[in-house]
């Protein structure tokens, strides 16, 4: 029986080709800003919005959709105003999410096996429903990166001379930050909340090794994290894996292997 | 011409402390090539921000081509090159890639590159001798020449206005030199004006043809020729 007669697999591959691509792109920009932990705290923000879904008896992924946009775009607005430290917005978000993500959990009952699904990632949750979701949002943040793209290297190479110059780095840091909640969003049902961080900063990470250039950069890491997610589907397919650590588990064999192949090249040459 | 930079009149002050800058004029016409100097905290990068309208003056204004400094809405006008310390990316680059990063702000928001985009990067590249090292890897570049590779990147965007905010700091003495003689080969080709702010102005020194000197005001503002000798050094200017 091939992996591809299962229903819930072909869901499981389409959302995880959408994911595959964008987290990588949203996390080459966040990493150029230092920025490679804010997908955690965005993460346990989506938690909270799980638990909200439960609680109200809607769909969870709409909710941490929403929750997951917020947080993200609460996070670069407490930095940007210097309100708060990069870390400290950071962890403000993070610890209130998680936060309020138990309490909601607990007051809707539903410390159950669904709810580990959210977190650990799941190839059997995928409904048609969320696939049309993550595709459509997922070409629109696809289309944004590409669009914007020069801009954003921009911000990424020097933020000051990009401002001063007149580049709108305000709108376009809320803009990415959003990016980033919309991909967590997405991407929590096979890879799950407390992963999902990992697939935006490890391929890119892994591709920064040995890459020369910042396009051949963003090309590999989009490689690695789609080859990551494909390797961490069959192998929770065939040996009854939690996806999302297998195909973390997968793109950190990456990076091993990207270090390896960096450091032979440094004593060649 | 409109005059390019104009500070009237001005004063700021931080939060909580002690005004950094008070009774601030200056004014510099289009095609002027000027240093600006002085002490570390002695106020020089808080002017510098306050003409580009990146923080406003408690008391007086800032203009930027006839224009209010905070509501200037011609900002490609302006080409900015900050510390080498502060420059640069976690991922690898080319010099090319760089280049290209300083012409975002004249192509706007999702317009892509045409041709006369390219060749104005070429041009930049060339203009700092790095044509041949278009497609090197950033990091593999000495730090006289990663300097280069920002010139170029803020030549790009074919400035009127070009800002160097301590550029040299960090370089050594002969790249400061050879980077010195290219900003006067630049303002000699381009006529651009240039605003060099910096802690130590020794190597533009000859070639500039203004020097202010700031010291929570400015204590200095003439031709560096007729700054008294032992004022040579801005770390011992003196209000």
């Amino acid at each position: 029986m091939s992996i591809f007669d299962a229903d819930f697999m072909r869901l499981a591959f389409a959302t995880g080709a959408v994911v595959g691509m964008l987290a990588p792109l949203v996390g080459f920009f966040l990493v150029q800003r230092g920025m490679s932990l804010i997908g955690d705290g965005i993460g346990h923000v989506a938690f909270a919005g799980v638990a909200f879904g439960y609680l109200l008896g809607i769909s969870p992924v709409a909710t941490a959709l929403v929750a997951s946009v917020v947080g993200a775009v609460t996070i670069e607005v407490l930095r940007s105003r210097h309100r708060a430290a990069g870390d400290q917005a950071l962890a403000l978000v993070f610890y209130t999410g998680i936060a309020a993500g138990v309490v909601i959990v607990s007051a809707a009952g539903a410390l159950n096996a669904n709810l580990f699904a959210f977190l650990f990632g799941s190839i059997l949750t995928v409904t048609r429903s969320d696939l049309v979701l993550v595709v459509v949002l997922g070409i629109i943040g696809l289309g944004l990166i590409a669009g914007l793209y020069r801009p954003l290297v921009a911000i990424a190479l020097d933020e000051e001379a990009a401002r001063v110059s007149g580049v709108p780095v305000a709108a376009l840091n809320v803009l990415l930050a959003g990016l980033a909640g919309v991909t967590v969003a997405l991407s929590m049902r096979i890879v799950g909340i407390l992963l999902i961080a990992a697939l935006m900063v490890l391929p890119v990470i892994a591709a920064n090794r040995v890459a020369r250039s910042m396009r051949s950069t963003i090309t590999l890491s989009v490689a690695l994290g789609l080859v990551s997610v494909f390797t961490g589907l069959t192998l929770a397919y065939y040996a009854d894996l939690a996806a999302g650590g297998a195909i973390v588990l997968t793109a950190a064999g990456f990076f091993v292997l990207a270090s390896a192949v960096a450091s032979v090249r440094s004593a060649l040459t | 011409m409109l005059v390019a930079v104009e500070l009237k009149d001005v004063a700021f002050a931080y939060p909580r402390a002690a005004p950094s800058l008070q009774g601030v004029n200056v004014v510099i016409e289009p095609g002027e090539f000027l240093a600006i100097a002085g002490p570390n905290g002695g106020g020089k990068t808080t002017l510098l921000r306050v003409a580009l309208g990146i923080l406003h003056p408690q008391v007086g204004f800032a203009r930027l081509f006839g224009e209010p400094a905070v509501s200037f809405d011609q900002r490609e006008r302006i080409g900015y090159l900050a510390q080498r310390a502060q420059l640069g990316t976690n991922a690898p680059v080319t010099v090319r890639e760089v280049v290209t990063a300083g012409r975002a702000p004249r192509l706007g928001l999702f317009r892509p590159q045409r041709r006369h985009d390219r060749r104005v990067v070429e041009r930049a590249m060339e203009r700092v001798g790095l044509s041949d090292q278009a497609d090197a890897e950033l990091s593999t570049l000495s730090g006289g020449q990663q300097q280069r590779a920002f010139m170029a990147k803020a030549l790009a965007g074919e400035p009127d206005l070009l800002v160097l905010d301590e550029p040299t700091a960090g370089v050594d003495a002969d790249a400061q030199e050879s980077f010195a003689a290219l900003l006067a080969e630049l303002h000699h080709d381009l006529g651009v004006t240039i605003l060099f702010v910096s802690h130590e102005f020794g190597a533009v020194e000859q070639f500039v043809e203004r020097l202010v000197l700031v010291r929570g005001g400015i204590t200095f503002d003439g031709k560096p020729k007729s700054l008294p000798p032992h004022w040579h050094d801005p770390s011992h200017v003196h209000l």
